[in-house]
């Protein structure tokens, strides 16, 4: 029987950058734990047998175990634990809604705070990072050579593993870097790119390649890539990269920014350090952000950060719909982003040179639940007003980019455009080739995504297997 | 990275650069176009493919210096890499024996039309070329071009070459001389006045017109709508549905504005990089 410990009802605070100051700067937010609190953290978990903190993990992180050897001051053991499942860690204990999976579990926090998982699991990533990092044992070459189309979460993942099993992997990007939505979505306030790269160099570690400026469906299909390139298993990871617009008048005026676009020429192109850089960006004074997920409140925190003295997120449901994650609603409060619930525009209003003056918006209310089990809203008629502002950003979502899907031969394709594959393998209706992340889910999140990558990593080295045998 | 063979100057604001790339020449089609970045602080900007050579995987560009970024890669030669190098992008031009076309090739606009003309020819149609620049300097590739076409027109519009006059002027003629029933199809790729005012004049005749859209674009792969434009009232992304439309379904005063978006800051990244009094400008 383990001794009684003392229970800490609350998880250790994380040093973050004062509001005030933050949003003039592009630095991290959230400064991550020092050792002592490390330690201090790891030492709240309770070691319970039943370890219902996994369940909540997709990439089935050994977290009781990792957390163990923190309290033990072990952290290189605990990154070591950590890394057998996770590619990503640092990635990882930044950007996961740690509050909907593994921490929504620890029993810790059925009373109290559950202990701050991600927040150990970015420690002890950050510990490795800035130490230098150990290469992973890689299997022997099985002589297979396998094409991951797409460098986001779910290939960078999908490619890791099967390197680690011992196939030659080669990854293809469209962009100059790799990264996908690590690099030119999230912004470099949340997620530093020293970050992402130094993970991204790790992988490369275990022998994956990575093409960049390589556009499948353009300079080469997946067919090619199998009948001419002599790969023999395909992972598709190309994500949800095809910006929603509103589809109402007047949303092609100067101003008028899709958030993909927005962030990409922040994040990716570097705009806000313009003209050291060369892309450059716009921002008005006062900015209005449509939507209210994650990538909203990266815009409305991005605009400001870019010199917008007003920055608004209109959402058409309250508060309580949101689906952004509850820390970034709150870091973006504390922020001073202003937010009209229950408000969406019907209409971009321009000057006469084509920029935006103001949105027509009208007020909605909220009705029954629909499908996603949300309550509908419901516009109001006559409550028309207008919104005086000169920049929209548009963050109501994305579809899956279409290029890979419409170009690869006998490929089953869901409704939205979206590459139809068994959830449990990864496995799409074309022989050989499998897909996961947004591609196959619509806009979802980075552990999903790389959830799906280990799940397709799994069956494609099974297929290989029995290709062999 | 990805080298560059071989440079010409066709005068001191047009070059023509041969890039070694084979991967974007071994499936490049006419009308497709590529995105490059010079360097690691660059900008992302789309040019045309002017031509390509699948067996020694070269792409060739002909490019305007009309701002930091091309001003900067008219400076690189030949042995200089470029960072990045992506392609091919866009919707190939749909070629196929429509009878008689014509195509019309404005300023730099010339280098996309060339390979794009020369699909047409080899598909057995009787290509009329009408190529036009501003002043005789700006004027390249007439040689190249009358290779490919049947006929070819040479105009100027200040006439210090051949005859005075835009290329709307010769395409009026043309149409006129030979009867609007027999003109197929009117291909115009130049600047955005130059096709707009190619579709004022087919319009009235009711001939068929594609032009190719130099919007603004980002990553060209269609995953930010930067280059969005309107096309028969629908909002269409130039990258992946284009670049060529029906040139008389365009929204060319909505293209014209968009445009203009970043003006001021592509002046100030200009001035930059032209200052020579040691501020940080010329990198």
């Amino acid at each position: 029987m383990a001794e009684k410990k003392e229970i800490i009802p609350r998880k250790h605070p994380m040093p973050s950058q004062d509001p005030l100051e933050r949003i003039r700067n592009f630095n991290e937010v959230a400064l991550g734990y020092d050792e002592e609190t490390a330690v201090a953290e790891a030492k709240r978990c309770l070691q319970c047998k039943k370890e219902p903190c996994r369940q909540g993990c997709p990439v089935e992180v050994d977290i009781p175990a990792f957390i163990r050897l923190v309290a033990q001051r072990d952290f290189a053991g605990a990154i070591k634990k950590i890394k057998e499942k996770n590619a990503l860690p640092a990635v990882c204990g930044r950007v996961c809604p740690q509050e909907n999976q593994c921490e929504k579990y620890c029993t810790l926090g059925k009373k109290h705070e559950p202990v701050g998982i991600g927040r150990l699991e970015r420690f002890c990533a950050d510990w490795e990072l800035a130490r230098g990092v150990q290469p992973q044992e890689v299997a022997p070459p099985t002589g297979f050579k396998v094409a991951v189309v797409g460098s986001g979460p779910a290939g960078l993942t999908c490619a890791a593993d099967l390197a680690k099993l011992g196939h030659r992997v080669t990854i293809f990007e469209a962009l100059h870097v790799a990264g996908g939505v690590l690099m030119y979505g999230i912004p470099e306030f949340r997620l530093p790119k020293r970050v992402v790269q130094a993970e991204i160099e790790n992988l490369k570690k275990l022998g994956v390649e990575i093409v960049t400026n390589a556009v499948v469906g353009k300079f080469a299909t997946v067919d090619d890539l199998m009948e001419e390139e002599g790969f023999d298993a395909v992972f598709i990871g190309t994500g949800a990269g095809l910006p929603y617009f509103m589809n109402i008048p007047g949303e092609n005026s100067c101003g008028v920014y899709s958030a993909n676009e927005f962030l990409t020429r922040t994040n990716l192109m570097k705009a806000y350090l313009f003209p050291e850089w060369d892309t450059p960006i716009k921002v008005g004074r006062k900015v209005a952000v449509i939507g209210g997920g994650n990538v909203a409140m990266d815009a409305a925190r991005t605009a400001l950060r870019l010199g917008a003295e007003e920055s608004w997120i209109v959402y058409r449901r309250s508060e309580k719909e949101l689906p952004a994650r509850h820390e970034e609603v709150e870091h973006a409060k504390e922020e001073g982003i202003k937010f009209a619930f229950l408000t969406n525009p019907v209409r971009i209003l321009a000057d006469e040179n084509g920029w935006v003056k103001g949105m027509e918006c009208l007020r909605y209310e909220l009705g029954e639940p629909d499908e996603s089990g949300r309550r509908r809203p419901v516009p109001i008629p006559g409550s028309e007003f207008v919104m005086e502002v000169d920049t929209v950003v548009v963050a109501i979502g994305q579809a899956p980019n279409p290029l890979v899907p419409r170009t690869t031969r006998g490929l089953e394709l869901g409704k939205k455009g979206n590459i139809v594959a068994d959830p449990q393998t990864g496995a799409t209706s074309k022989p050989g080739v499998f897909a996961g992340g947004d591609v196959v889910t619509g806009a979802a999140t980075v552990i999903l995504a790389m959830g799906a990558g280990r799940v397709a990593a799994r069956s494609i080295h099974d297929y290989l297997m029995k290709k062999k045998a | 990275m990805f080298k560059i063979l071989d440079k010409q100057v066709f005068s001191p604001v047009i070059k023509q650069m041969i890039i070694e790339a084979p991967r974007v020449a071994r499936r490049c089609q006419p009308g497709q176009f590529v995105i490059l970045r010079i360097h690691e602080e660059g900008e992302r900007i789309p040019l045309t493919i002017a031509d390509f050579d699948r067996e020694k995987g070269t792409i060739t560009i002909v490019f305007q210096e009309v701002g930091k970024t091309t001003r900067q890669l008219g400076t690189l030669e030949a042995g200089d890499y470029i960072r990045d190098f992506v392609g091919p992008l866009g919707t190939p031009s749909h070629i196929e024996n429509f009878g008689t076309v014509i195509c019309v090739g404005g300023g730099v606009g010339i280098a996309p039309v060339f390979p794009i003309a020369r699909a047409l020819k080899e598909a057995g149609n009787h290509v009329i070329s009408i190529i036009g620049a501003r002043t005789r300097d700006l004027l390249f590739w007439e040689d190249r071009m009358r290779e490919v076409s049947s006929e070819l027109f040479v105009t100027t519009d200040d006439g210090s070459y051949v005859r005075k006059g835009f290329v709307t002027d010769v395409l009026k003629e043309v149409i006129e001389d030979r009867g609007k029933d027999n003109i197929n199809l009117v291909l115009a790729i130049g600047p955005q006045p130059m096709m707009r005012a190619c579709c004022d004049v087919t319009r009235d005749y009711g001939i068929k017109t594609i032009v190719s859209l130099n919007a603004l674009m980002v990553d060209g792969t269609g995953m930010c709508g930067c280059c969005r434009v309107t096309v028969g009232g629908q909002t269409r992304f130039v990258c992946v549905d284009g670049p060529e439309f029906d040139g008389h379904q365009v929204d060319f005063a909505e293209l014209a504005r968009r445009s203009a978006t970043f003006r001021a800051e592509e002046q100030r990244a200009l001035e930059r990089h032209t200052c020579q009094c040691g501020c940080g400008g010329g990198k």
